[in-house]
């Protein structure tokens, strides 16, 4: 990594967290008062502005982390969390918490989002292992499709008990509603973070294929397992939370380790840099652009990220090593 | 000392591998010949514990490949096998370092360090050492994954077609190399070979198979003979004895038998057929 990548990242991160406090709706708080803020300013900030920008900062990291370690484990640069039914599985869990169990905890739904997200997940890497070139983009159109099909169950069941429209805060991710007290789970990915860091050269050795992984003395099957549990939790994590923001997890990894190469334990503190910076200039162009209402984020980074995902794809139609 | 003792294994229905039974003395290097499909690199593969077979064992000195479990082998033996193209993009050091994972974990010693300059030193890899695999020859990546293997610093080293992508002159230097780490280190070497006369130049022992089962094993002298390598190839070969070096002459189905002459440069008489005395041409292409 050169350093200059680094300080573009920094400087994004500065220039946006300050923007981030400094622009909403309340315009009795601008980019202007912050030095120093009043009293009053300061409530505002407490309980709305800082945790949204921590909101962002959190979900932009450990999405593009979750989609680091999902390319790398299945060898596959076009697996994401939002491209192999992980997202749509979180959903589908959120919607049996709160039918199921009538619950407005958001642990409940957390917990139980996070078990069908590891189902799901695990339904994909099935799916993959029988697929012949597992390499290309045919992976991805799998993902897609079956991502798809889960998202028509959620809607069927969410049509069947009148709740289609509720759907709606979990796939279309968005920091507006993120107060004090509304987002504190979202602080659990610190935690699977570090431990999917401390597995990082793992992750790494079972991207090499399964005999490569064996002859340096790896389970291949336990250590993919690892790495499916730590995306899954990441994921639901942040779809509980701020809902699903697509493309993320696939274009931030990507573009980074087009730069700096595969190896997870070198680019993942710098993909979880690039997520936040990612997700933090989308969110401050969402509440710029028809202020002082606001786009939600999903919108704006779907937006970026389909080009981008275009791109890659025509990438590596034309040959390029992808 | 390698030990395989009754190892059958069946892909579907075919049987790949029928009662296979062998000992491999320690410190020799070992060639496996045969055609193809006749059960070579699975067998190789069994010996790694990279398949697991349907039934028989294999031991590993007193390691026991199936049940050792993958950390203790990976500090006994290391293993190459044919289809080994890696799809992530890694630097030629970042791959060897991870030879040195059984040991280090991913937190690399000084002696670790050491370890991996060497291995790329003896594969000529240090002018490439910071290029992403995707940027370098077919060759030079065979070189870069074996260097990966000797930075393993095993006692076993197996290698399925190891000369794979590899050119001539990086060929023989390939296996002049695994004889060193034989001699030298008194590394245990088994090869999957396909090229019979690199078997013959370099082994101490040619394990020759066919159809599942090993037909004959032995020195070179006694593998490198026409009646044996009609058995094991169901093919006729010439072998040429060269200064004590047995050579198959498999590249035509004629008979060039008996110990003709070199081949003439440039100036050399030689005499036609008819009896005509002939001057060789000065060779009539530049070579720059």
């Amino acid at each position: 990594m050169r350093p200059v990548h680094l300080w573009i990242g920094v400087a994004v991160l500065a220039v946006g967290g300050y923007l981030s406090l400094g622009i909403g709706a309340a315009s009795s708080v601008g980019v202007a008062d912050l030095f120093p803020p009043t009293a009053q300013d300061w409530h505002l900030l407490a309980t709305s502005r800082i945790p949204r920008l921590m909101a962002i900062l959190l979900a932009g990291a450990s999405l593009s982390v979750a989609g680091l370690i999902m390319q790398r484990i299945t060898a596959n640069r076009f697996v994401s969390p939002s491209t192999s039914g992980t997202v749509e599985a979180a959903v589908l869990g959120i919607l049996i918490a709160t039918m199921f169990f009538n619950s407005t905890s958001l642990t409940i739904k957390m917990l139980i989002a996070i078990g069908t997200a590891i189902l799901g997940t695990m339904i994909f890497l099935q799916m993959l292992q029988r697929i012949q070139h597992r390499e290309g983009i045919v992976v991805a159109l799998v993902g897609l499709m079956y991502g798809g099909v889960l998202a028509a169950i959620t809607t069927f069941v969410a049509y069947q008990r009148d709740m289609v429209q509720f759907l709606d805060i979990w796939t279309t991710g968005s920091f507006s509603g993120i107060l004090e007290g509304r987002y504190e789970p979202l602080y659990t990915v610190l935690v699977v973070g570090v431990i999917g860091y401390l597995f990082a050269d793992r992750f790494t050795v079972i991207g090499m294929g399964e005999s490569f992984a064996t002859n340096l003395g790896l389970n291949y099957q336990r250590i993919l397992y690892v790495g499916l549990i730590v995306v899954s939790v990441m994921a639901a994590v942040v779809v509980v939370v701020v809902g699903a923001i697509p493309f993320l997890g696939l274009i931030v990894p990507n573009v980074v380790t087009l730069l700096m190469g595969d190896n997870v334990k070198k680019v993942l503190p710098v993909s979880a840099l690039a997520g936040a910076a990612f997700v933090l200039a989308c969110d401050v162009v969402g509440r710029v652009v028809i202020h002082p209402y606001e786009l939600p984020v999903a919108t704006i980074a779907g937006a970026i990220g389909g080009v981008v995902f275009i791109w890659l794809i025509l990438r590596s139609a034309k040959g390029a090593a992808v | 000392m390698i030990t395989v003792r009754n190892v059958s294994h069946r892909y579907d229905k075919q049987v790949v591998l029928n009662e296979v039974g062998l000992t491999l003395p320690v410190g020799e290097l070992t060639s496996i010949v045969g055609a193809n499909g006749a059960g070579k690199s699975t067998l190789l593969s069994v010996v790694s514990r990279l398949i697991k077979p349907e039934s028989g064992t294999v031991f590993i000195d007193d390691l026991d490949v199936q049940t050792a479990g993958d950390d203790a082998i990976s500090r006994r033996l290391a293993v190459l096998r044919q289809d080994n193209r890696i799809s992530a993009r890694l630097t030629v050091v970042d791959l060897v370092r991870f030879g040195r994972f059984p040991y280090s974990k991913g937190r690399l010693t000084p002696e670790d360090h050491r370890l991996v300059d060497e291995a790329l030193d003896y594969l000529d890899l240090q002018p490439f050492r910071d290029r992403f695999l995707d940027q370098l020859s077919g060759g030079q990546r065979q070189r870069a994954y074996i260097a990966m293997i000797l930075a393993q610093d095993t006692d076993y080293i197996l290698l399925d077609e190891p000369l794979n992508n590899l050119d001539m002159k990086h060929s023989s230097s390939m296996m002049t190399l695994l004889r060193r780490a034989a001699d030298e280190l008194g590394k245990t070497i088994v090869l999957v070979l396909h090229d019979i006369n690199f078997a013959s130049c370099y082994s101490d022992h040619i394990v020759a198979m066919r159809d599942g089962e090993v037909i004959v094993q032995g020195t070179p002298t006694q593998i490198m003979r026409r009646d044996v390598l009609r058995e094991v190839f169901d093919m006729d070969i010439h072998v040429q004895d060269l200064n004590g070096v047995r050579l198959g002459i498999f590249w035509t189905t004629g008979a060039p038998v008996g110990p003709g002459p070199l081949a003439a440069e440039a100036g050399d008489t030689t005499r036609d057929e008819d009896g005509a005395r002939r001057v060789a041409e000065p060779a009539s292409i530049t070579i720059r």
